[in-house]
């Protein structure tokens, strides 16, 4: 594999990965309105995500650095591109990070409500308009010779990545609500799984419906056909068995289910793409693809010996933090927030 | 305005503000990163109490300075797609690096330390917070290596119409790196230590806690001492070296439009016009410029005119003098700002010593308290001086500010994000005044949650547990 290549393949990564992670943790910040009885109970939901929600923000932030560094010019034209997009999604994740610690820390019912919207809307803009923003990537915006990208309104806001982005906000509340039956006990572990029950056969529609309006606007089926097509049997295997598990209480299994609808979404699109990073709507001949928006060999080499050296031991210390904290959060815990 | 004051008026507008929560959460997780390890060679839950109480600081701090941090990092593409794409290939990667090595064990270890209290380990729990602090100097090191990189390019050659990496290590070696990088760092630490001595110097003077605040203004002291004298010294050698690499803006923050005498005076106020391009009313200290910069009584630095016609003739037509007023006197309120700091250090060191803290002396405890602020104005300063005085260049002798702008924003949308960016900045600014205060007040017995208070009180197990745990 060339280190184009792979440095498209490790952004595919990251960016899945920030879906995965942060897709729950969104999750959880949009069922706090839905599942609370009252405030002992938001504060338990928030602990779940607690010690976790910074960290699977930082996969965001690499995933941009590492965009900068690897493609220079994707990262620019895509970032330049979305400019109110992007400032939408960054005023929404400063009211949610700083409402998680601000919330427990002041005084007054007006004070917690105000953080509680804060973390409702900040939990359910990034998602929708992530899910917008790659929406739109896929269906081809118009860049032109310059690697320029002057998109209008209806460029970014169509149907189909209005489409999108309500289905990416879901696939995060469902992800979410299975991490809080897998996390809690009583109450809300029953409710959550409920919930969650109800919500998936709207969430089959949703999907259904994106990847059949996918195979129409977008040409991610005409060149990897066989693949998406594997993607899609294998994401309705994905909600079938999350139907069964969901019915049989095995939280743990039903949260890798919506866990594994999430990666099949962003994994196809990101199939259906290469070598593409962005589609030129004007002219093919303006695509950026992970040869022309890259970086020198030179940087891709020392920064894959980098990543290669740090990612282990990353992997390693998240992955640790999720086991110190894997016993469920209980209303008798010392809660912080 | 057209898009590059714009975007340049929010660059400064979010670095500035970014950069008034960072250096908190550098020097803050260190000291309660020194104050956990304490406890845990002591053994003295006076010192446990102490980690918990900063710490509170370190949170309400840390979640800012991140999302605040997210912003700095996007706004390269969206503001700035030009630079980006001349000098990604240098530019990205140490930010790569920067996310890869330090945000990620930044944010998993304060998780960590913050829910593990009764989860891990002392010695583990004691590692946690210790990573933070590593994590959080890090990070500084590798923004410091993409900043250096601006200041004085290193390690590239221009291919394809960009500037490409050639020599990674050169990125890390870069001599202006190896004096703002510890300049820096210090500066932040200097400002976590004024921080928890002055608010400690606030509690002394109510004398609440004060076995805790005397404990706590000690450590604070300390570290203030050490890290302002280190602030000096680094400071010094990077004037020195900036003559040398970047010789326009020392001269414009030493406001001479022709180049000096030898010995070269320093001027101490200079009033200046910069249409004339000359100084009215200045007071000089005779010797001193030649000393800071060459060590030496001897020596004549160069002007800006001088430079200008040499600029001219390597890069072409143009302007090439900085804002000189803003760079002039930045860099002496900067100055003035650390003296002051070494100034108050010495004697709240030398009160630490002599175990006067009890009975404080009240003007020098007002002092203190009036000297949180001080750090946060010379870091500014600091910045100003830096980034004003590298004018009209983005990259120094490559790429200039108006070259650097992305060419398809409109400048309604950066008015929008500008405007919209600046408020929540505000708020997010007051509301930390307003937190910091409120935990100030309270104090170290209350942990900074209330509602947790009320329901250990509802709840016996849960007091048995706070007991335990001392929480």
């Amino acid at each position: 594999m060339e280190l184009n290549e792979l440095w498209f393949l490790l952004i595919a990564v990251l960016f899945t990965g920030f879906f995965f992670l942060e897709g729950f943790d969104f999750g959880v910040g949009m069922a706090t309105r839905l599942l609370s009885r009252n405030d002992l109970q938001t504060r338990v939901l928030i602990n779940t995500i607690g010690p976790f929600w910074d960290a699977n923000e930082v996969w965001l932030i690499t995933a941009a650095g590492a965009m900068f560094a690897a493609f220079p010019e994707w990262y620019s034209t895509m970032f330049s591109g979305y400019y109110l997009v992007l400032t939408l999604i960054l005023l929404a994740l400063i009211g949610r990070g700083v409402a998680f610690e601000f919330r427990g820390k002041g005084k007054g019912e007006a004070w917690k409500k105000t953080w509680d919207a804060a973390i409702l809307i900040g939990s359910f803009v990034p998602p929708m308009l992530f899910g917008m923003v790659f929406a739109s990537l896929v269906k081809g915006v118009p860049i032109d010779q310059n690697m320029e990208m002057t998109a209008g309104f209806s460029d970014i806001v169509n149907g189909y990545s209005l489409w999108a982005g309500v289905t990416v906000t879901g696939l995060c509340l469902l992800h979410g609500l299975n991490f809080i039956s897998l996390r809690t006990v009583g109450e809300l572990r029953e409710k959550s799984r409920v919930l969650a029950a109800k919500l998936l056969p709207m969430q089959a529609v949703l999907m259904a419906v994106l990847v059949g309006w996918t195979f129409m606007v977008t040409d991610l089926f005409e060149r990897q056909g066989v693949l998406l097509t594997v993607a899609v049997l294998l994401g309705v295997i994905a909600f079938v068995l999350a139907r069964h598990y969901l019915r049989q209480g095995r939280e743990g299994w039903a949260f890798g289910m919506t866990g594994a609808m999430i990666l099949l979404t962003f994994v196809s699109m990101f199939i259906g793409l290469f070598p593409r990073v962005m589609v030129s709507t004007i002219d093919s001949a303006f695509d950026l693809t992970l040869y022309n928006a890259a970086s020198s060999p030179y940087t891709l080499k020392a920064m894959t010996i980098v990543a290669a050296v740090l990612l282990p031991f990353v992997l390693a210390y998240q992955a640790w933090s999720y086991f110190v904290f894997h016993k469920r959060v209980t209303e008798k815990d010392h809660l912080e927030y | 305005m057209d898009i590059v004051d714009l975007g340049r008026l929010q660059f400064a507008i979010t670095t500035i503000f970014h950069f008034v929560f960072v250096p908190i959460s550098i020097g803050l997780s260190l000291l309660v990163a020194i104050m956990e390890t304490m406890y845990v060679v002591k053994k003295n839950d006076l010192y446990k109490k102490m980690a918990k109480f900063w710490g509170t600081f370190l949170l309400i701090n840390f979640a800012v300075g991140i999302v605040t941090g997210i912003m700095q990092e996007f706004q390269f593409g969206m503001n700035w797609s030009d630079f980006s794409r001349f000098v990604g290939d240098v530019f990205g990667t140490p930010l790569a690096i920067e996310a890869l090595l330090a945000f990620f064990l930044e944010s998993t270890f304060i998780g960590l330390w913050v829910f593990g209290w009764d989860r891990l380990s002392k010695g583990v729990h004691l590692a946690c917070i210790w990573l933070v602090s590593i994590g959080t100097i890090l990070s500084a090191l590798w923004i410091l290596a993409a900043n250096s990189f601006m200041q004085q390019p290193v390690g590239f050659a221009i291919n394809n119409g960009r500037a490409e990496m050639v020599d990674f290590f050169a990125l890390l070696t870069n001599g202006q790196l190896l004096y703002e990088f510890p300049h820096t760092v210090f500066a932040a630490i200097a400002t976590g230590a004024f921080l928890v001595a002055g608010i400690s110097a606030w509690k002394l003077l109510k004398k609440q806690d004060v076995t805790f605040f005397v404990q706590s203004f000690k450590i604070a002291i300390v570290v203030a001492l050490i890290s302002s004298l280190a602030i000096a010294q680094f400071g010094h050698g990077q004037a020195q070296y900036l003559v040398a690499t970047q010789p326009m803006k020392m001269a414009a923050s030493e406001g001479l439009w022709k180049t000096s005498a030898d010995p070269a005076p320093w001027t101490v106020f200079a009033t200046i016009d910069p249409e004339k391009q000359e100084n009215g009313f200045e007071i000089k200290i005779p010797y001193l410029l030649s000393v800071l910069t060459y060590n030496s009584l001897s020596g004549s630095v160069p002007g800006m005119l001088e430079l200008q016609a040499e600029y001219e003739k390597t890069y072409g037509p143009g302007n090439y003098i900085p804002p000189v007023r803003t760079t002039f006197w930045s860099f002496r309120i900067m100055v003035a700002g650390g003296s002051a700091m070494i100034l108050l250090a010495l004697y709240g060191a030398y009160l630490a010593l002599r175990k006067k803290l009890e009975q404080p002396n009240k003007r020098f405890m007002q002092l203190m308290v009036a000297g949180i602020s001080l750090p946060f104005i010379a870091n500014s300063a600091g910045w100003i001086m830096t980034e004003v005085g590298r004018q009209p260049w983005t990259v120094f002798g490559l790429l200039r500010v108006e070259d650097s702008v992305s060419p398809s924003i409109s400048t309604g949308a950066v008015w929008f994000s500008l405007i919209a960016f600046t408020t929540i900045y505000l708020i997010l600014l007051c509301l930390l005044a307003y937190l910091f205060a409120r935990v100030a007040k309270k104090g170290p017995e209350l942990d900074g949650h209330e509602e947790v208070e009320d329901l250990q009180l509802q709840d016996p197990f849960d007091r048995v547990r706070s007991e335990r745990y001392g929480a």
